[in-house]
Parts: C-alpha cells; sequence; structure tokens
C-alpha cells in the first residue's frame, strides 16, 4: 500500500459510516473507494472532500422554496421536511432581494411572487415559525441586503432562545457575481465589498457554523457562460473575497472554513462531473499556494448545486423531470456536499406542490436506489473524465492569468476592472448568443424544442398562480407595524447605521440587528446604508 | 432632386426590463438579433419604469417597445406599460418576450399587447415579428 | 391626428410648444434628409438662439455618458434645460445598431431634458450634416445647451467634433487614452480635457503627460491663444463636474471675447453649404454616370469634359 493508500486508509476508518450494507443491490461488496491517490479527503480533493465520501453522510436535499406571504413559505418548509427534506432554503421575492418593501412603487406586481415577501422582523418570525433553527440548517438566497436578512435570522432564532453561535446555514451574499450575472445589485462594488468583509468577520467570531458566503456560479451558467467560464469566474471572485477578508488583515485559515460555493449541474454529463473536480483542485492549489492556507479545512471547495434552471422546456414539461435527474446524478457523481433538484414545471412559473415533491424524490432515488453513495469519485481515473477535469482546469488558468493581469498582480482588483470594463458581462452575453445561435440553427438538440415536437401541443401543466392578496396583506402588516413599534428608536437605529456605513473600522452587523429589533423595515435600513454607500448603475453591454 | 440620405431608415426599437426582473439574457440575444437584422436598438435595459420607457420612446421616436419579462408580472405590468403609451399619444405596437403561459396570451393581446414571443424564439421569428407589428 | 400625419410645420408648431413626440419625429425627419430635412434646416436656422453646443469625446471606457448624465442633473439645476445627442456606430456589416448610452444618463431626461441617440448609419458624410441639423432643431426648440456625445477613434467623431463650439476630451488615468487620443486627432480638436476615474492610480501622471503634449503642440503653433485646461473627475459620484462646467462657461466666454466663436461658425457653415453642394453634385454625378460606357468611343476627360458643360449650362435642370 502506498503512503497515500494507507494515509486514506486511517482517515476513513475514523469516520462514522451510515447504516447500510455497502454492497450493490445484487448483494456485490464494494469498496469505497478505487483507482489511485490523491484520494477523496486528500489534497488537493480532486477527488472530494471527505475520505468517506457520501458512506459516512448523503449530500444535504436542500429544496428551494418560497413564495407569497411567510406562513405560506413556512407552510412548504414544514412539508418538505416532513417529506424528508434535510435543510431549508429561503427564496425571497424581487422587492426584498432588491431592498424594497412590499409597499414600495417598485414592488409593484412583484411581491411573493418569485419568493417570499419580507419587510421586517414579523415576517421573519412567521417564515420559521415552528421550526427548530437550532435543528436544522437554513440557506438563504439573498445578496444585496444580506446582512440584513442574517441580521433577522439571528434576532429570530435568539427571540426563540436559540444562541447564534448554534445557528447552522448559508447566506448566499455574493455580490461580485451580481454585477456580473444575476444583477441584484443595489451598492456600488467596493462599498459592497465593506459589506460583505464586514459578515465575514461577525460570522467568523460569533456563528462560527455559519457560511457567510456561497460563492456562485449558478447564476452566471444560467446567464449564458460555459462551464469553463462558470468554473473560473466563481473561483476568481472565490480569490477577490479572499484578498478582501486578507487585506482586512483576518485569518486566511479561519474564515477559509467558512466560504462555500454554489454551482450548477447543467445538461453535458461529463463536462459537469470535470467542472466540479477541477473546481476542488483549483481551490485547494490557490488556497495553499497563493494564499498561504495551512488548515485543510480553509482549502476545501465546499458546495451546493442546484440543476440548471435554464434547460427546462416549456414543452412537454414533464421531460424535465428526466433532464433534471441526469443533472442530479452528474452532482453526486461530483461528489457536492448538498443538491436542489428543479421541479419540472418550473421552466413557466414557481412549482406546485406536487412537482417540488417529485423532484426531492428524484435526489432520494438517486441517493438510495442507484449505488451512487457507496463509492467515493466512481469515475475518478476514467480517462475522459480525467481529460475532462484537466481541460476544466485549463481553460480557468488562462481566465485567472488575464484578471490578474487586469489587476497588476491582484484578483480583487482584476475582478473589480472586469465588472467596470464589461469583462464579465461581454464574455457570457457572447456565450449565449453564440449558444443560442447552435439551436436555432438545430446544430445542438433540445427534445420537444427543436426536435421530438410532438406532444408539445398538450395541456399546459396546472400551473402555480401567486394571487394579489400577498401584496395587499403585506401593505396592510407594514402600516400596522409602522404604526405600532417605537418610531424614536427606529429613527435613532437607523442613524446609527449610516454612522457606521460612514466608519470602515466600524462592523455593520451589529447596528444592523439593533435596527431589525426595532422593527426597521428592510427598504428603510438599505436606504440607511444607499445614504453614504450610493447606488450601482450598470453600463449597457450587450 | 434626389434626396441626400436614406429614404427609408432602420426600424428602431426600444427594448427594456420593467421593474425589478434581472434576467436580461434573453433580451441581450434579442438586441443582437435586431442589430444583425439592420434594426436600431434602444437598449434601456434593467430597472426601467413605464415613465422611463415612455420618455425613450418619444425621444427616440421608436417604431416599437420590446419589454422581456420572466417574473410572472406579466399580468400586471404589460397592463401598466399600455396605459402608458396611451397616456403619452404613443401609438407604438408594445412586444412582450419571456416566460408567458400559453393562456395568458389571449388576456395580454385582448388587452392591446401587439405580439407576444416565447423563450429561445429563433432569431427569425423575432425579426419577422418585430416586422409585422411595426407593419400594421 | 397622429404625430405621423402632420406636415412639417405643424410639427415644429408642436415641437416649440413642448411636445417631445413631435421633436422626436422632427429628429427622424432630419436623419432621413431631402426636403423635410431641409424643411427643418429652414425652420430651425431662423429661430436658432446659438447656444453653446458643446462636444464631449474620448475612447470607450472612458465614462463619457456617466459624465454627460450627470451634466444631465445638474444643469436644470442653473436653470438650463440641456438636450444630448449621442452618436454610436451602425454596423458596417449588417447596418443596424445597438444604442446604449443613454442608461448611464439615468432617467433624468424628463421635463428638464432630452436625449436622442443617434447611429452613425454607415455614411460619416451624412452625419456630418444630420447632426448640427439636429443640434441647431434643439435649439430652436429652446434647449440649452446642446450636448453632442460621440466615441472618438476615427474621422466620424472629429468630424461631429466641428459641430461643436467646446469640444471636451475625455480620458482616464493610464497612458493609452492620451495616446489614442493623440492618434485620433483629438488632441487638436480638444478645447478642454477631462480626466475622469481621476480616483484611480496614475490621474496626476496622466495629467502630466497632457500638459506635455499640450506644451509640444503649443511649441508647434496650435493653442496660442487657448490652452486647454485639465479638469479631473469621477463622474460615478458627480466629482469636479461643477469645474467641468465652468471650464465650459470659461472656454465660451474666451470665444466670444476673441471673435473666435464668429470664425467657428462661419467655417462650419461654409462646411455645411459645401457638404450639401458635394452631395447633391454627387448624386447627380451618379445619375448621369450610371448609364454610360465606353462603346461611343469617347475618352473619360473628353466625355467628363461635355457632361460638365451640361451641367452647367444656363438651362440646365435646377437643384430644388
Amino acid at each position: 500500500m502506498t503512503d497515500a493508500r494507507e494515509l486514506w486508509q486511517e482517515q476513513f476508518e475514523a469516520a462514522t459510516p451510515r447504516p447500510i450494507p455497502f454492497e450493490t443491490m445484487s448483494g456485490v461488496p464494494v469498496d469505497p473507494v478505487y483507482g489511485d491517490g490523491p484520494f477523496p479527503g486528500q489534497y488537493p480533493f480532486t477527488r472530494g472532500l471527505h475520505p468517506a465520501g457520501y458512506r459516512s453522510r448523503l449530500w444535504t436535499m436542500r429544496m428551494f422554496a418560497g413564495f407569497g406571504t411567510a406562513e405560506d413559505t413556512n407552510a412548504r418548509f414544514r412539508e418538505l421536511l416532513r417529506h424528508g427534506g434535510t435543510g431549508l432554503s429561503t427564496a425571497f421575492d424581487m422587492p426584498t432581494l432588491m431592498g424594497y418593501d412590499s409597499d414600495s412603487e417598485w414592488a409593484l406586481g412583484e411581491v411573493g411572487r418569485a419568493g417570499v415577501a419580507v419587510d421586517t422582523l414579523a415576517d421573519m418570525e412567521d417564515l420559521y415559525a415552528g421550526i427548530d433553527l437550532s435543528a436544522v440548517s437554513t440557506s438563504m438566497t439573498i445578496n444585496g441586503p444580506a446582512a440584513i436578512l442574517l441580521a433577522m435570522y439571528v434576532a429570530v432564532a435568539e427571540k426563540n432562545g436559540v444562541s447564534r453561535s448554534d445557528l447552522a446555514g448559508t447566506i448566499q451574499n455574493d455580490i461580485l457575481k451580481e454585477y456580473q450575472a444575476q444583477k441584484e445589485y443595489i451598492f456600488p462594488p467596493r462599498p459592497s465589498m465593506r459589506i460583505i468583509t464586514d459578515m465575514i468577520r461577525f460570522t467568523s467570531a460569533e456563528m462560527p457554523r455559519w457560511h457567510p458566503v456561497s460563492i456562485s456560479g449558478y447564476h452566471i451558467r444560467e446567464a449564458g457562460s460555459t462551464a469553463a467560464q462558470e468554473l473560473a469566474f466563481t473561483l476568481a471572485n472565490g480569490f477577490a473575497y479572499v484578498e478582501a477578508a486578507l487585506a482586512q488583515g483576518q485569518d486566511v485559515n479561519q474564515f477559509g472554513r467558512r466560504l462555500s460555493f454554489f454551482f450548477n449541474s447543467h445538461s453535458d454529463f461529463f463536462e459537469e462531473i470535470g467542472k466540479f473536480r477541477a473546481a476542488r483542485r483549483i481551490w485547494a492549489r490557490w488556497m495553499k499556494e497563493r494564499y498561504g492556507a495551512t488548515d485543510e479545512r480553509a482549502m476545501m471547495c465546499r458546495f451546493h448545486t442546484q440543476t440548471a434552471g435554464v434547460s427546462l422546456t416549456a414543452q412537454q414539461p414533464e421531460n424535465n423531470i428526466a433532464r433534471v435527474a441526469l443533472q442530479a446524478m452528474a452532482a453526486a457523481l461530483g461528489g457536492t456536499q448538498s443538491l436542489h433538484t428543479d421541479s419540472y414545471d418550473e421552466a413557466l412559473a414557481l412549482p406546485t406542490e406536487k412537482a417540488a415533491r417529485i423532484a426531492l424524490r428524484t435526489q432520494q432515488i438517486i441517493a438510495h436506489e442507484s449505488g451512487v453513495d457507496l463509492v467515493a469519485d466512481p469515475l475518478g481515473g476514467a480517462p475522459y473524465v480525467e481529460w475532462m477535469t484537466d481541460e476544466m482546469e485549463r481553460q480557468a488558468e488562462l481566465v485567472f492569468a488575464h484578471l490578474d493581469q487586469l489587476g497588476n498582480g491582484s484578483l480583487l482588483e482584476g475582478v473589480y476592472a472586469g465588472i467596470e470594463n464589461g469583462y464579465f458581462v461581454g464574455e457570457i452575453a457572447d456565450a449565449a448568443y453564440r449558444l443560442e445561435r447552435h439551436i436555432n440553427a438545430g446544430d445542438r438538440i433540445i427534445v420537444g424544442v427543436n426536435a421530438y415536437t410532438e406532444g408539445s401541443e398538450d395541456d399546459e401543466a396546472h400551473l402555480l398562480r401567486i394571487e394579489s392578496e400577498t401584496e395587499d396583506y403585506q401593505r396592510k402588516r407594514l402600516e400596522s407595524i409602522r404604526h405600532d413599534r417605537d418610531n424614536d428608536l427606529v429613527t435613532r437605529r437607523l442613524a446609527a447605521v449610516t454612522a457606521a456605513a460612514e466608519d470602515p473600522t466600524v462592523n455593520l452587523m451589529p447596528p444592523i440587528i439593533d435596527a431589525v429589533r426595532a422593527y426597521a423595515s428592510e427598504e428603510e435600513i438599505v436606504n440607511a446604508m444607499k445614504a453614504v454607500f450610493g447606488v450601482y448603475v450598470e453600463k449597457a453591454i450587450v | 432632386m434626389a434626396d441626400t440620405f436614406n429614404e427609408t431608415r432602420p426600424i428602431r426599437v426600444v427594448l427594456a426590463k420593467l421593474g425589478l426582473d434581472g434576467h436580461d439574457r434573453g433580451i441581450k440575444i434579442v438586441a443582437r438579433i435586431l442589430r444583425d437584422a439592420g434594426m436600431e436598438v434602444i437598449y434601456l435595459g434593467l430597472r426601467q419604469t413605464t415613465a422611463s420607457i415612455v420618455a425613450a420612446a418619444e425621444e427616440e421616436d421608436a417604431d416599437a417597445v420590446g419589454l422581456s419579462m420572466h417574473n410572472a408580472g406579466h399580468l400586471a405590468l404589460a397592463p401598466k406599460m399600455l396605459a402608458a403609451l396611451r397616456d403619452a399619444d404613443l401609438d407604438v405596437p408594445l412586444i412582450i418576450g419571456g416566460i408567458i403561459p400559453d393562456v395568458d396570451i389571449p388576456v395580454l393581446t385582448d388587452a392591446g399587447v401587439a405580439a407576444i414571443l416565447g423563450p429561445g424564439a429563433p432569431a427569425e421569428q423575432v425579426v419577422a415579428t418585430v416586422r409585422n407589428a411595426v407593419a400594421r | 391626428m397622429t404625430i405621423r400625419e402632420l406636415d412639417v410645420d405643424e410639427l415644429f408648431h408642436a415641437a416649440l410648444n413642448g411636445n417631445r413626440r413631435a421633436l422626436g419625429r422632427l429628429l427622424t425627419l432630419i436623419e432621413l434628409g431631402g426636403s423635410a430635412a431641409d424643411a427643418i434646416a429652414d425652420q430651425s436656422f431662423h429661430r436658432q438662439h446659438g447656444v453653446p453646443v458643446i462636444g464631449i469625446t474620448g475612447a470607450p471606457g472612458a465614462g463619457k455618458s456617466t459624465l454627460t448624465g450627470q451634466l444631465l442633473r445638474t444643469l436644470p439645476e442653473l436653470g438650463l434645460r440641456p438636450a444630448v445627442i449621442a452618436v454610436d456606430p451602425s454596423s458596417p456589416l449588417t447596418g443596424g445598431a445597438i444604442l446604449g448610452d443613454r442608461v448611464r444618463m439615468d432617467d433624468v431626461s424628463g421635463d428638464h431634458g432630452f436625449i436622442r441617440s443617434v447611429a452613425t448609419r454607415g455614411h460619416a458624410g451624412g452625419l456630418a450634416l444630420s447632426v448640427p441639423g439636429c443640434a441647431r432643431l434643439f435649439d430652436s426648440a429652446g434647449y440649452d445647451p446642446v450636448i453632442i456625445e460621440t466615441v472618438g477613434v476615427g474621422q466620424v467623431e472629429v468630424d461631429v467634433a466641428g459641430a461643436a463650439d467646446t469640444t471636451v476630451v475625455v480620458v482616464t488615468p493610464g497612458w493609452g487614452d492620451a495616446v489614442q487620443a493623440n492618434k485620433a486627432g483629438l488632441l487638436e480638436v480638444a478645447d478642454l480635457f477631462v480626466i475622469n476615474k481621476a480616483d484611480r492610480e496614475g490621474a496626476n501622471d496622466t495629467r502630466r503627460d497632457l500638459e506635455l503634449m499640450l506644451d509640444l503642440s503649443h511649441v508647434s503653433g496650435q493653442h496660442q491663444e487657448y490652452r486647454p485646461p485639465i479638469i479631473l473627475t469621477t463622474a460615478v459620484d458627480g466629482h469636479g463636474v461643477d469645474h467641468l462646467w465652468e471650464a465650459i462657461v470659461a472656454h465660451r466666454s474666451h470665444l466670444e471675447r476673441s471673435g473666435e466663436l464668429t470664425r467657428r461658425r462661419q467655417a462650419r457653415f461654409r462646411f455645411e453649404v459645401m457638404s450639401r453642394l458635394n452631395d447633391h453634385l454627387s448624386s447627380m454625378v451618379d445619375t448621369i454616370t450610371a448609364t454610360i460606357d465606353d462603346r461611343s468611343g469617347r475618352s473619360p476627360a473628353s466625355l467628363s469634359a461635355e457632361l460638365l458643360n451640361s451641367i452647367l449650362a444656363p438651362d440646365a435642370g435646377r437643384l430644388r
């Protein structure tokens, strides 16, 4: 046995396995890993983060949910937990994502549609009512106003007797990709970075089980990038956050452990698997060699995956169940830590309960019936997969070199420059256009869309409709909260947020937590920060 | 006397997204498609209001307004846009693109929307739709 | 009656009374050229007030649109009503264009201003006439000042810059932009330099480089009477924009005091007449030569001499 093997063996034996037989359906016992090192759990983690792979713990089945009022979403959360979901993932509506209250003129037609409406702490209380926050891990998908939502989560937990240090979860909080892809930004890049580094420092110290950033490639891919661009831009953003935190004097081993990632799982099976493996390898190398991490946990690219929303077709929607199954399988073979599977009816609207359940069942079938959980990195060593991993890495390194040069030796400055000169947005738009043309020309077949279209004229699946009652309800609620709260206190707390924003040596989290406790609304707190940070207006790059 | 410049001008289209919806992949592709078909695209992009779109349509003497919608807000937002165009006496066709369930198409058409384009509509269809809407 | 059914006089009347749609329509007619454009040119010529026309040019990414947006925001506070003509290149292959400048001007074109996006449409010559025509229309419709924004990398932009009384060249810190500007011949047309994104490293180095280039050009005879000032701005947050406006106003005073304004406007008037003549004549030439060939046995020299005589003959067709 080689040294690497021996070492791996030791680590493997230290892990506690799940109580299932590790044999195929036909009763054939299988090894936990095959092939050569570096083995799973060994630097640079190409083959996985944990020596036992899914034998010790399956990926978290974290289904994204959110719509209507907090009460509506709370019901869906409890439903998903009852059906076997093991983590919560919260989708917020557009006004909440953009820092507007439900009664803002920008909120018209949007309240409760793309996710749950949260205006004040009261909504947050309803959202997690009856759920033991010390027992679940919660993910919140929000970026611009992330500090405020995290503050609300902490405030709700503490009201329910759960200490902030016991809270496990993730907040997306990845503003760089907003300028590049999702466009849910509020403030300009540098002030936004300050907010994020404050949150990293705050959680490092007070919420050790919390991931303060989920560095995301999902949206970059949805916006039209290639797999290699998704990989490269995401990791580059990651390097940027690392450099920003280092510049603030934070310890790379401490905050590095809490950074996590979020990738897309798209339709080309092997490209995705190569991408996931390359991500781990690249991140580990850079964290160790470029940024000086010595704690292996700070070198680990732990990630959540979501199947590609943009691949779902409105035509013959049931086909999407097959698509999602394959994409989810790729993610499992790629070693994801947590997974969301899209519902088949999501091309047209938010998922119905039944469709969301089928999506969850898809994961459960893969986890329990396919045998993919028995062996770590089962495709490792396959010539195509190893080649693909290398190729993804090669393409990504070209991008890093470009950004490094753009930033005169700083990835952070390179990313700022790339945002400003439209590099990211332009590359993504070009890739999107190229793909569209291939599909148009019939070079690339999308079943049900440009081939095998028989059946596309069938009745539409029953769609989820969000009625406008949510908007009315939220408006009334805001009115009554504004009436009932201590408005002098709110004014003082908001002033404290503005003062903190003006002083870069002050951490923004504590004053924001104080403001949410006083039932200041999200928009009010955002405005208190806009006063200092200004707003971001993007250049039209098509 | 011969006219000194082009006799017919390119079709001018204002492209925008109303409100907070940030999915601009499709609208960017449409912008390129229309440019490649020889049209002039006044690209307003994200976070527009009915007021800013009306101002652009007036000032740019637009032949059509194209809105891209991905957040299920079309039933509220399309009528709002139509009303704003009417109030400004702007007799320009409104074309909506994006995620519109089939069942909503007649509703929008009855309200006055000139044409609706689904996601991933081929380039030829996009161009023909705009040209037809402008010709009417 | 819909806007498109009104004739030029009615449109003009409506535009002067504040109808923005009518003004938009008139601008289109100017771009199209032809008799409607000429009618508008006449009407606006007689109604113009001679408001300042400011050209803003520079490499892509220099922040021109953001700067213009800031001016649009601050000038109304001074009681002014600005109009902007934002020029962008058309695709040489397809003839289409994506015009995205107005986005950065941040939706301020409500009551206080007017923004019109113009594509080059492949013929620089045409632009050299239509843009001044649009500027004159804005002037006669009560807008003040008129700002013409172009991407300063070619001859088109230099030509269009000629339509302005004050030409502002925008660069950003770093050697590249200043060199580009020089190569494009913008140094000669610049009345004012702006170093935007002045919060970046290298702003002072760039200022020094520009001063050096100006020293050299001074030695070679240019910029003798008026040395272009260099203004530092950070357009995204508005820093320096008030200084920019002061410098523009100061340049305007210089133009008036020194008689340079009159000289420039005369030169532009001549250029406009010349451009129109050239256009008319070249289409006449196209028409005449469309059907000739070499079968008559005449040489090109003698054939053209004969055709020229027939054009210049007293009974030749009138131009209008």
